[in-house]
């Protein structure tokens, strides 16, 4: 062969950085999100103890849950260079539904109506998964549509109608109130839900087609992975989550009706960013989003725990989104930076 | 010629001996292939066998890059017959071909930048582990193994993001190797790599021809053709021409059956007077990057920057032009001083740029020739703040006449024309700002022999006008046949400087891995 002994010296690479658990550790694209909301949380609670009393805990968790299964869902999207705007609609959709489930057929076994629900969402958000593949037309595009359309139908479908806690069975508004563990039940179905969908995304083969598809649309098809298939499971996989979200919303919330959950989509997007998810697909863990949206829900109440005015409540959060963006860039520069000169050294 | 290297000359010696074949493990016969009215592939035809590498030629627009479209099930061919192995196939995904046994790599790898090496390699089929689940221990040591085998230690656990291009080739390679791919197609994979890094690709491909592969090399460089092939097969206009033992044949004579007529000299590079200093760097330095750098280019010059790709030649002329900042030092145009990181006051001053990567930094792919043509005078051409859109196709027309671009119409998007018309359009775009210096990145890269000797002539003429030329590039004829003076950089530092009559392969070389032998 002639490579010879001078050809083959430079290909050593640079040391690799610390692989220890606690090397690994630092360099968790989540970090950024659980320091924040450790240091919230810490300093929140030093003002005011309540915060962290067991009903405030409680409180904590009830509201972050449905944000959190919307933020999982739209990670799977956002992770293979996607995005769906009308989860809110498909929540408002399924919450109304849910609604209207109950009082058509009150003695309906409550599972079955978890199940009908999600499946509901399922359609909802293959609608979406087919128009974005077969008509080739940006998600950004599709979803803004279907935000209308799933709203619209949503609108006509309630008018004026309202439904109230008082017309469903008190064993399914109970499981918001019911705690095990001092958890409550609808946070334990969502926590589940994290970790099924985590497992999932790390562990399985379609999981890791999810970020080669976003990471490199062009070289996901040139491999032969079936990224049509695969974007499709995305939306599906995210409408169920919404569609599971809607049934809880009917759960935890007294009323469902025509506007429900009305503008919640960007909430959802704004809490994947904040966990680490990179907005163009290929990188970011559900893990992550769920810690963002437990973030998000988390400065609303801290904030009026400490009392500080609604109006810096959203800047606050629209301030949050524009610090992880940041974090994240100059990661980025710095490994890059890193990575050039280590390559110069070794050519 | 043999990058940085002068061991060509026994490369024959090299060659598998003829009588060692087999049956084929891959034919293809008269292939066809359109797209709507355009016939992308007349007569597509290739025979491949065990043990051996096989090298395609073409001009750009001879139909290779269909043919290996072909091979790796992305088209289907309208006809043809199509065999792997004595067997009949017509695959209708990439997955089929995959399955077949055959392995693309492609001039620019398609790897996942955010996933790991490990990641990379085993995609889709990522061995399993307890519960079925995904195992990484297992996902690395066994990518560690395949590192191994080829001889190259990657970590598998990096981002595949930031590796170079020779890096990423080594994982496409490890992948067709972890597939048990029985053929290996490289779609002119040396295109973007430095002398050290082909030498390694090279053993590597020797390698897997001696284990039983059936290697299919594409390249429009020609030492590497005759210093790595067994057999040789051209193409022209997407059809069939021969196929050769390479023993039996020369580069004249090949050349001669891609172009379908003779073609002078390579380099027609023509002797000028050279002028006064247009160009004055003194000490350019950003730490990490490059350091102390001081050269100066005269008017009607050709100074090239040589050195191994990763040497910083790239990030000098960058910094030089002002698209990224250094730290100390000073950039002088005919005496004035330019400022740092204003790439709009380097243009003002009366330099041009031409990226290494048309696609991505010289051109708008979908902006038609003429609005590309016409990107930098957008300035001059304005009246009130409008663009006319006569002013626009006069001036680039001007342009694109004289370079003899050939397009279909100058509304035709950019993307439609082959790499060498695409060159010619970047070089419109700055020619007509009336530059006084421009610095010109791997002017050829990836462009086909006929319009390559063009491109060279076309320099060579602007030089003959006086313009001030800074040209860098990674392959040494070109380096030799055109610059008046050779600038050789390694690891960040002007190493080398040598006139026209000094600079060799050997001195060229010499300048550029220095510290490697050194370092021994």
């Amino acid at each position: 062969m002639s490579l010879d002994s001078r050809h083959a010296a430079p290909a050593q690479p640079a040391p690799h950085p610390t692989s220890s658990p606690l090397g690994s550790f630092l360099r968790l694209r989540e970090l950024p999100v659980i320091l924040a909301l450790v240091l919230l949380v810490a300093v929140t609670a030093a003002v005011n103890p309540l915060f962290l009393s067991e009903q405030g805990v409680k409180d904590l968790l009830l509201n972050a849950t449905i944000l959190m299964i919307l933020a999982v869902g739209q990670t799977l999207v956002i992770i293979t260079r996607n995005i769906d705007l009308s989860v809110g609609s498909v929540l408002g959709l399924v919450a109304f539904g849910t609604g209207s489930v109950f009082v058509a057929a009150p003695g309906l076994p409550i599972v079955l109506v978890f199940l009908i629900g999600i499946a509901f969402g399922a359609v909802l958000g293959a609608v979406n998964g087919l128009l974005i593949t077969i008509a080739k037309v940006p998600a950004l595009v599709i979803t803004l549509g279907t935000l209308y359309i799933f709203r619209g139908i949503n609108n006509a479908w309630a008018g004026g109608t309202q439904y109230f806690a008082g017309d469903r069975p008190d064993a399914f508004g109970n499981l918001s109130v019911d705690t095990v563990l001092g958890f409550p039940v609808i946070t334990l179905i969502a926590v589940v839900v994290v970790a099924i969908v985590a497992v999932y995304m790390l562990g399985t083969r379609p999981g890791r087609d999810l970020y080669a598809i976003g990471s490199e649309p062009e070289a996901a098809k040139l491999f032969g992975i079936p990224v049509t298939r695969r974007v499709l499971l995305a939306f599906v996989v995210n409408g169920a989550l919404a569609g599971l979200a809607g049934v809880l919303y009917a759960s935890r919330f007294n009323s469902v009706g025509a506007t429900t959950g009305s503008g919640l989509e960007l909430d959802v997007v704004a809490a994947a960013v904040v966990g680490g998810v990179a907005i163009f697909g290929g990188s970011g863990t559900v893990v992550g989003a769920a810690i963002g949206a437990l973030l998000l829900t988390t400065i609303t109440s801290a904030l009026t725990a400490l009392r500080v005015d609604k109006f810096w409540q959203q800047a606050i959060v629209g301030i949050l989104i524009l610090a992880a963006v940041v974090i994240d860039r100059i990661a980025g520069v710095r490994a890059a930076r890193k990575l050039r000169i280590a390559e110069a050294r070794n050519v | 010629m043999t990058h940085f290297d002068g061991r060509g000359t026994d490369a024959a010696d090299q060659a598998a001996p003829a009588g060692r074949r087999r049956e084929s493990v891959l034919t293809l016969r008269g292939a066809l292939k359109t797209f709507g009215p355009v016939v992308a592939l007349a007569d597509g035809t290739i025979d491949l066998a065990p043990g051996e590498i096989h090298a395609l030629v073409g001009e750009n627009g001879a139909g290779k890059s269909t043919l290996v479209k072909i091979l790796a099930g992305v088209h289907q061919p309208d006809a043809g017959e199509f065999t792997v192995a004595g067997q009949g196939v017509s695959f209708r995904t990439v997955a089929d071909s995959k399955a077949a046994g055959i392995s693309v790599i492609y001039q620019e790898p398609t790897l996942f930048p955010d996933l790991t090496v490990a990641e990379n390699i085993f995609i889709g089929r990522q061995p399993k582990g307890r519960f079925g689940l995904i195992s990484r221990g297992e996902m690395r040591r066994q990518a560690r193994e395949l590192f191994g085998q080829l001889g190259v230690p990657i970590d598998p656990d990096r981002v595949a993001e930031g590796l170079s291009i020779a890096d990423q080739q080594i994982i496409e390679i490890a992948k067709a190797i972890s597939l048990d791919a029985r053929i290996l197609v490289m779609d002119e994979p040396t295109a973007a790599l430095s002398g050290i890094e082909v030498e390694r690709l090279f053993a590597v491909a020797r390698r897997l021809r001696d284990a039983g592969s059936g290697i299919l090399f594409i390249s429009h460089r020609f030492d590497e053709v005759f210093g790595l092939c067994d057999r040789i097969t051209v193409m022209r206009d997407g059809a069939y021409i021969a196929t050769h033992e390479t023993s039996a044949t020369t580069v004249e004579a090949v050349v001669r059956e891609m172009v379908g007529r003779d073609i002078e000299a390579l380099f027609p590079k023509t002797e000028t007077e050279t002028g006064d200093v247009v160009l004055r760097v003194s000490g350019l330095t950003r730490p990490g990057v490059f350091h102390d750098i001081d050269f100066e280019v005269r008017a009607g010059e050709i100074v090239a920057l040589s050195g191994l790709v990763g040497a910083g030649r790239t990030e000098v002329a960058r910094a030089v032009f002002g698209i990224d900042r250094y730290e100390s030092g000073s950039v002088e145009m005919l005496g004035r001083t330019l400022r740092g990181k204003d790439p709009r006051a380097a243009i003002d001053a009366g330099v041009g740029f031409v990226p290494e990567d048309r696609r991505k930094q010289g051109l708008v792919m979908e902006l038609s020739v003429e609005r590309n043509a016409a990107l930098t005078l957008r300035h001059s051409l304005a009246r009130f703040g409008l663009i006319s859109g006569k002013a626009e196709r006069e001036a680039s027309a001007t342009w694109a006449k004289r370079l003899q671009v050939k397009s279909g119409s100058p509304e035709h998007a950019v993307s439609t024309l082959s790499g060498g018309n695409q060159q010619k359009v970047v070089l419109a775009k700055w020619l007509a700002t009336d530059p006084k210096l421009l610095i010109i990145d791997e002017p050829t890269r990836g462009i086909d022999v006929g319009t390559k000797s063009e491109v060279h002539r076309l320099i060579s003429e602007l030089a003959g006008r006086g313009i001030a030329i800074l040209m860098i590039s990674s392959e040494l004829p070109e380096v030799l046949g055109m610059a008046d003076r050779v600038l050789v950089m390694r690891e960040g530092r002007i190493t080398g400087r040598l006139d026209r009559s000094e600079a060799t392969s050997e001195t060229v070389m010499h300048a550029a891995t220095a510290a490697l032998e050194s370092s021994r």
